[in-house]
């Protein structure tokens, strides 16, 4: 005699465990009062070149460091490494995006206490780092102005994902014919009141306003965490 | 395409609740699907498969059950669907609809045990 299989009911998150420790490392973070955003963005799109911009300009006033997921090189971390910012670089062997494990180890050793911001690069790509919290304040997503205007639309659940998106490589723009209308119209439609930045990490432009806008984030973040 | 490390956490998931529960094999997994959770059904289903080998679900079947994405509408004041992944507006008014409640269900709900 064969018995009726018997259903049980389960409701559990497949990604608990990733779940579980981002929520471990968020709160981490807020204690020591470190603002964390990562990077993510398709390959090419001028993420290290965005983060060592950002790393050198932030350097002198603020404690700054960064860790880059890379899936075979450490070129990032040594080109990181010119702004003087302590850097680690988290490979990733095969796989195609971060998880919050890999930054929990990729931590062992540095004391957050002394950071006022961590930066996370993910890995070049804009479908699996979607699924993975890290534990990051803010998630950004780097659009390039060489990429095309409905990238948005193409992927649509990273940018849903992210808090901010950041247009890169203005200057550029010109030369590509570069519909910034376009562009942010896909973003907002994909990710409704998400704040953009258009910016050049190799001229500089716009950079200032975006500075402005993460050093608020922290104090607001910092008063946020004393009360 | 991280499918394949999704299926495997979805085996692992389901063998440590079956094996809990003392069953010797299980039938089917019921997992939740949004659209907003960044994984694709069919990469899912192929990987499943190979999660499965070897394991207490060798043989087992995945039923994915994919639901909308739901948001609050500020204008309508009430849960709305929304008009599509590409255009996260309310279905019924047009409001962008940056409140997203439900669409990032990634979960096993149940399974069918062997008995």
């Amino acid at each position: 005699m064969t018995l009726e299989p018997r259903l049980v009911q389960v409701r559990k998150n497949v990604l608990k465990q990733n779940d579980v420790t981002a929520r471990g490392l968020r709160e981490r973070f807020r204690e020591a009062g470190v603002l964390v955003v990562s990077l993510v963005s398709s390959p090419g799109s001028g993420k290290t070149a965005f983060l060592e911009k950002t790393l050198t300009l932030l350097q002198p006033r603020c404690r700054v460091a960064a860790l880059v997921g890379d899936l075979a090189t450490e070129n990032d971390a040594a080109r990181l490494a010119r702004s003087r910012a302590p850097v680690k670089q988290i490979i990733t062997g095969t796989i195609c995006h971060l998880e919050a494990a890999m930054v929990q180890n990729a931590l062992d050793g540095w004391d957050l206490n002394d950071l006022d911001f961590l930066f996370i690069e993910n890995v070049g790509n804009l479908v699996c780092p979607s699924s993975y919290d890290l534990g990051e304040d803010l998630r950004f997503v780097l659009l390039s102005v060489t990429e095309g205007e409905d990238k948005p639309l193409k992927y649509p659940t990273i940018f849903n994902s992210a808090d901010v998106a950041i247009i890169t490589k203005s200057d550029l723009a010109v030369v590509v014919e570069f519909d910034e209308g376009a562009a942010r119209r896909n973003i907002q439609a994909v990710r409704p009141g998400i704040e953009v930045f258009r910016l050049s990490a190799k001229t500089g432009e716009g950079m200032t306003e975006y500075l402005e806008f993460l050093e608020s984030r922290r104090t607001r973040s910092r008063a946020s965490a004393s009360v | 395409m991280h499918e394949l490390s999704i299926a495997m956490s979805i085996v692992d998931l389901a063998r440590e609740e079956a094996e809990s529960r003392g069953a010797p094999g299980v039938d089917v997994v019921h997992l939740k699907l949004g659209p907003l959770s960044g994984v694709v059904k069919e990469a899912l289903l192929f990987s499943y498969e190979i999660a499965c080998q070897q394991t207490l679900l060798e043989g087992s079947k995945l039923l994915i059950e994919e639901v909308p994405i739901v948001a609050n509408c500020p204008t309508c004041g009430e849960r709305r669907h929304v008009q599509s992944i590409q255009s996260l507006r309310c279905a019924e008014c047009g409001t962008p609809t940056p409140e997203i409640l439900e669409g990032r269900e990634l979960m096993v709900t149940a399974l069918e045990l062997r008995q």
